[in-house]
């Protein structure tokens, strides 16, 4: 029995790995879109637009299963197609990955626009009139101060994103879900392992929120709150 | 500038896999106890796994075994997710449309698996029981033929596991299952007392094909011909007989 | 691409059924976990502290773990309770918990329960303090202070919100494909790409189908919004 919890906690690892490369991914993605969809040219704007559009009309899971087995057919297809011999294989974790940082980002970029929406436009102008370049006003002036606001969002986002990693499990990535599933087959004891799996990500999600909190504490110093009691 | 490109590039290939080399991808599916199953820390084993690894030392290449949904075992062979199929899949004449087989290795009949107390005399004498069976296997496509149109609830999982764990909840009545498999994975065991193999051994070769084999892409002659030699090889040394009395009592090889 | 056999009519039938499914699954579980949802609401900013802390923990609970997970506790760990395996032949309401349909029913009205209850309880919460002063003034005890002045402003508050939370359900929806012979529109698509090894047709159809109830579902919450929350609109003038 015990070497099933330890197999589950294993899994544990992979979750957080692919939880971590995820939002890796969807922060890249999120900042993207937001400076897509804040330049005002049409083109981006619209494909930014309808990148968040289909995030949100379109399950998780069914994306999931659309890259895992569309995606590998398909990038073998295009291989064949320029005439190579070698076999493309886009692995769960890559896959779950790919898709959980492509869904995330889309939420990111509403996060990350609200954000840089909240600064005030004159600290820009002011940057400018210093003579800082668009790279070097973005890294000094707008990226401290957008933490500060996209962190509420983010930190929603990044809960809601640890939870997703779940369902890698269902095109086969062998992290703690898959392990707990095929353990409580295996044994006939579902119960116990669902449960210990549900506990771990109490854990993680628990330990982000403390660790979330203290990084809005020190994003926040300095700044004044109205006292509503 | 350039150091950054081909980081990139290398980067960009760490996702790929391009199957060369030595290692030949077997894939499993491990819910299916004695024949492909993992141990508590997740070793595979079994007798497919373990006729596959004495294949693999025959063709002298290394078995890295890839776990899989059964049903989508095929899809991931053409999607090439994998080199072979070893994990006690029927040759079917519905399956050679779409893959290559190599000679069988073992040839089981199926068995439907009921209560003690309930007495079978032909599908419709169990007509409207609830029916667990694995989703894209062989005793699927008898239940949907034989049992369905009788009137019995046919319930398609995806892995023949959950459908012991579901039997031993009480959401079915029972299974159509692989004999073997059913006594070594749920007869054998404290939550299958109460359950018997009932009616005739079932060989329908429309439903169940001639056996099981090795599943291959179609076009891959090389390798189904060093299989085919490797498993007469393991027939003729020993080997076979040694793994066969492993697990069972009797020559699984069949007619 | 090999669209045509999407459009054959078995094929077509049983996408039929995933979305009756599947827009079964939805509703029913938003209409049975809206009302929990009040009542956990009502709960969580009611006076009792034991309750507070109870309903606390339960919404700490649904919302720290993936639906996931809570599907398989609630369709397959159930399950093995003997407790519950000696009494669903017979006693009713267990003998619902043998039908995969009720166990996925379960878990996604308790999972949006969880949700939305903290969500009300947010607005609730900011009601305006003034409003509570006055009808106090005016001498209405606590329920009818609930009823006749905290609630109609806090559930049309918590609307834009509880939009997102109702596509965000339909999107959950899909995890009915994880429990064995509930065909919902994944389920289908599942099952016609096992069949014909057709992953982007199946697939594709299941994701515009999705995309298709979603905007139907926005505009619909849209048009509520405009209604409801008339008085919240930046001026015409």
């Amino acid at each position: 029995m015990n070497a099933y919890y330890l197999a589950i906690l294993q899994g544990a690892v992979l979750t957080v790995g692919v939880s971590l490369s995820a939002l890796l991914v969807a922060m890249v993605l999120g900042l993207a879109g937001a400076g897509a969809k804040l330049s005002g040219r049409p083109v981006l704007v619209a494909l930014a637009t309808s990148y968040t559009t289909v995030i949100r009309g379109v399950p998780e899971l069914v994306l999931m299963l659309l890259i895992f087995y569309g995606g590998t057919i398909g990038l073998n297809h295009l291989l064949e197609a320029l005439g190579s011999e070698a076999t493309v294989d886009i692995n769960p974790f890559v896959a779950g990955v790919l898709t959980i940082g492509f869904i995330y980002g889309a939420y990111m970029t509403e996060t990350f626009r609200g954000a840089i929406l909240a600064i005030p436009k004159g600290q820009i102008e002011a940057a400018m009139a210093f003579g800082m370049g668009r790279t070097q006003a973005f890294l000094r002036i707008t990226a401290p101060q957008m933490v500060r606001y996209a962190l509420p969002g983010f930190t929603n986002n990044w809960l809601v994103l640890i939870k997703a990693t779940a369902l890698v499990s269902l095109i086969g990535l062998q992290e703690m879900t898959y392990l707990a599933k095929q353990a409580s087959a295996a044994t006939r004891s579902p119960f116990e392992f669902f449960l210990f799996t549900a506990a771990l990500f109490l854990i993680y999600t628990t330990v982000s929120l403390l660790v979330l909190r203290r990084i809005n504490a020190r994003y926040s110093l300095g700044t004044q709150r109205g006292r509503l009691q | 500038m350039k150091k950054r490109l081909l980081a990139l590039a290398l980067a960009s290939l760490c996702t790929l896999s391009f199957a060369q080399g030595k290692d030949l991808k077997v894939a499993i599916d491990p819910t299916y106890e004695p024949f492909t199953f993992k141990t508590p820390d997740g070793k595979p084993t079994g007798f497919d796994v373990d006729i596959a690894r004495a294949l693999c030392e025959q063709i002298k290449r290394k078995c890295v075994f890839v776990e899989q949904v059964w049903d989508s075992m095929i899809p991931g062979l053409q999607a090439k997710k994998y080199d072979v199929i070893i994990s006690s899949l029927s040759i079917t004449a519905d399956r050679l449309k779409a893959i290559d087989f190599t000679d069988k290795y073992y040839n089981t009949p199926s068995r439907i698996v009921l209560k003690k107390e309930v007495s079978y005399s032909g599908p419709a004498s169990i007509k409207g029981k609830k029916i667990g069976v694995l989703k894209g296997s062989t005793q699927e496509k008898y239940a949907m033929g034989e049992l369905k149109p009788a009137g019995v609830t046919v319930i398609p999982y995806e892995a023949q596991d959950q459908v012991y764990l579901d039997i031993k909840a009480g959401r079915l009545d029972g299974t159509v299952a692989d004999f073997v498999e059913v006594t070594g994975g749920f007869l054998s065991k404290p939550e299958g007392r109460d359950y018997v193999l009932a009616g005739p051994e079932l060989f329908m070769e429309k439903y169940f094909g001639t056996g099981v084999g090795i599943g291959l892409r179609k076009g891959d002659a090389a390798l189904k011909g060093e299989l085919n030699a490797a498993i007469k090889t393991l027939r003729d040394n020993g080997t076979y007989k040694k793994i066969n009395d492993k697990y069972f009592k009797f020559d699984v090889y069949g007619k | 691409m090999n669209w045509a056999v999407i459009f054959e009519p078995q094929n077509l039938a049983l996408f039929g059924t995933g979305i009756v499914t599947t827009l079964t699954l939805l509703l029913s579980s938003l209409a049975v976990g809206a009302v929990m949802a009040l009542a956990f609401a009502l709960a969580l900013t009611g006076p009792w502290a034991p309750l507070r802390w109870l309903v606390g923990a339960y919404t700490y609970f649904i919302r720290g773990t993936p639906l996931l997970i809570q599907v398989y506790l609630i369709y397959y760990g159930l399950g093995q309770l003997e407790w519950i395996q000696a009494r669903w032949d017979s006693v009713w309401p267990w003998t619902h918990f043998k039908e995969p349909f009720f166990c996925a029913l379960l878990a996604f009205s308790l999972n949006t329960a969880g949700y939305t209850a903290e969500m009300l309880a947010g607005a609730i919460r900011e009601t305006s303090a003034g409003e509570i002063e006055a009808a106090q003034a005016y001498g209405m005890g606590r329920w009818q202070l609930m009823a006749r002045v905290v609630l109609p402003s806090a559930l049309r508050r918590t609307l834009p919100a509880y939009s997102n939370e109702v596509v965000m359900m339909l999107q959950s929806t899909s995890l009915a494909s994880a429990v064995p012979s509930l065909i919902d529109v994944t389920g289908a698509a599942s099952r016609i790409y096992s069949d014909y090894y057709l992953p982007f047709e199946a697939y594709l159809s299941a994701a515009a189908i999705y995309l298709v109830a979603s905007f139907c579902l926005i505009g619909l919450f849209k048009f509520a919004e405009g209604r409801l929350l008339a008085y919240l609109a930046p001026r015409k003038s």
